[in-house]
């Protein structure tokens, strides 16, 4: 009987085989993923389209991952339903699979509001691999397209699709776009990153009705916004956002909200039941609670949390928040935490923007601690300030130097650096 | 296993560890090549940081439990089993700055090319990294450590 059990191979199924390997190694583990090949990068999808990355560069693991951790990939096949009690997953075809411990890594999936004419032939999700494939097979025909959603996927397959030579339609519900991550200053950086490169941002706005093409209906042709502008088209790519991916557990005994809740071991409420990465929501350590942040390098360390508990060495997930780093049109931008706090009440923010250089960097405060970070194009010291934020360090005495252009590890004091980097004083 | 060991109270500030740090990875090995003549240019990947008046030089320190390598998007950044070290694959690297966002030292480095990032290998060829054999002041030792 395969004492591990992981459903979804993506970052956090990965993240958990390589540390159950890493305590036991010989222990059976079974991975189940409805993706035939699911050791890909997928927020490197957009470079798939774009032409910047192959498949075999988008690969985040060798081809052999599976055959060398010496697992049982069950690859392709999809898991229907959870039996708790008698510990087993049933999956297509009928199949039975026995655990002892068990991972659900199901990850996210696109949310799709209801839009009259989303069934037309042209219209796209945009989260795995198979969406940007058939997404590309269509570029060659295309000439014009509409985004729906400003996001970071948006945003992405927005930049693919223009270096593809097609003319795009940004449209974003937000007064801005990016406006989870970015503050106002930021984005209206980007919007004239992306504006410059042609394409066409329309926010306040969303498509209510996407129509065909005068001689075939079945095909996409245009989209309807809400000020009643017809955009022509020929496909609609929809990147509002994700949703988690809980079916599995739907109608079981795991509690849920709107993903698996887990606690700092990764565990659910049911014993030897175990989930993380998009799926579930973890323990965001800026805003002291858990909730869902869908994003890749903290799917693979829950991932690893949770595949060293199953197997038996304790490990506590530290906590993550929402940490973005981004590329658009080559300019680098990073944002973590709280970068645009709603009521201003109780934070103090840091800023220094040189528009002629295109800089911008942004530090809020709460009690004067870090609790989010902007930086445009000046990107090299991120990894310092967000030490300090992790840390919860009392930033009282450094304001000015953080924003500053000198700002490095030796600006901070000897005392600090010997708390936070403990290794380097042994 | 050898680390590099930063000895702050021994630094003079000189910058000769990134000049050198540069030479070894450039094409030619040529400081005057290296520095007016070749493109993309090579960069240090070790980082002298000043805030007078204290200085120290400061590279990848190759984490135990490295988050660059929990974080990398594209594999290219591994941990070797053997060895310990931190390597990262310029081929994979697809430069989405993530491990810089991560990197408790800001030791990453964004390379000349901005498409892949740079950091300390070692000198994985050489005996002793250029850094430690060419700090004219002892601020930095190659030695083993406990892993």
């Amino acid at each position: 009987m395969p004492k591990y059990v992981i459903v979804g191979a993506s970052a956090a199924g990965i993240g958990a085989v390589e540390a159950i390997r890493e305590v036991d190694p010989t222990g059976t583990i079974t991975v189940i993923s409805d993706e035939e090949c699911p050791q890909y990068s997928r927020p490197m999808i957009s470079n798939l389209v774009s032409g910047k990355a192959d498949f075999g560069k988008m690969m985040c693991r060798e081809h052999e991952f599976w055959k060398k951790k010496g697992i049982q990939a069950l690859t392709g096949r999809t898991a229907i339903s959870l039996n708790l009690a008698d510990k087993y997953v049933t999956i297509d075809k009928g199949d039975q699979v026995v655990f002892e411990k068990l991972l659900i890594a199901t990850g996210g999936k696109p949310f799709v509001p209801k839009i009259e004419g989303s069934e037309k032939d042209g219209v796209f999700t945009f989260t795995t691999l198979s969406d940007a494939e058939r997404l590309a097979s269509k570029l060659e025909k295309a000439e014009r397209a509409v985004v729906i959603g400003a996001g970071l996927i948006g945003v992405s397959v927005t930049e693919a699709l223009v270096k593809r030579g097609l003319k795009v339609t940004m449209v974003e519900l937000q007064d801005n776009i990016l406006s989870l991550i970015l503050d106002q200053t930021a984005s209206e950086m980007v919007e004239d990153l992306i504006r410059k490169a042609g394409v066409k941002i329309a926010t306040s706005q969303t498509v209510k009705r996407i129509l065909g093409k005068p001689e075939s209906d079945e095909v996409v042709g245009s989209a309807i916004l809400t000020s009643g502008e017809q955009v022509k088209c020929d496909l609609v790519i929809i990147a509002i956002g994700v949703i988690p991916r809980i079916e599995l557990v739907t109608g079981t005994n795991v509690k849920t909200n709107r993903g698996i809740l887990v606690d700092k071991l990764m565990r659910t409420n049911v014993s030897d039941v175990y989930a993380s990465g998009d799926v579930a929501e973890a323990y965001d350590f800026i805003y002291g609670e858990n909730r869902l942040l869908p994003l890749w390098p903290l799917a693979q360390l829950e991932g690893k949390v949770a595949g060293y508990n199953m197997a038996g060495k304790k490990a506590d997930y530290p906590g993550g928040t929402a940490m973005s780093s981004l590329k658009y049109f080559d300019i680098p931008i990073i944002s973590i935490g709280i970068t645009n706090p709603r009521d201003p009440d109780g934070y103090e923010s840091l800023v220094k923007h040189e528009p002629e250089h295109n800089i911008y960097r942004k530090i809020v405060l709460k009690n004067n601690t870090i609790v989010g970070v902007t930086l445009v194009n000046d990107i090299e010291r991120a990894g310092i300030i967000f030490h300090l934020m992790k840390n919860g360090v009392n930033v009282k005495k450094l304001k000015q130097e953080l924003i500053s252009d000198e700002f490095c590890l030796a600006t901070l004091p000897r005392s600090l650096r010997r708390r936070l980097y403990p290794g380097e004083y042994k | 296993m050898k680390r590099i060991i930063v000895k702050e109270e021994h630094c003079i500030g000189c910058g000769l560890c990134e000049v050198y740090c540069t030479v070894q990875h450039s094409k030619s090995k040529d400081i005057i090549k290296a520095y007016n003549r070749e493109n993309p240019r090579p960069i240090s990947r070790v980082k002298l940081e000043v805030h007078k008046p204290v200085s120290f030089a400061i590279q990848c320190r190759h984490c135990e439990d490295a988050p660059c390598v929990a974080a990398c998007l594209s594999g290219a950044m591994k941990k070797e089993d053997e060895t310990g070290l931190v390597t990262h694959d310029s081929e994979q690297c697809i430069g989405c700055w993530t491990c810089i966002m991560v990197c408790p030292f800001s030791a990453i480095k964004m390379d000349s090319s901005g498409k892949v990032v740079s950091k300390c290998d070692l000198c994985a060829e050489l005996e002793v990294p250029a850094c430690v054999d060419n700090c004219p002041n002892g601020a930095l030792v190659y030695k083993e450590v406990k892993s």
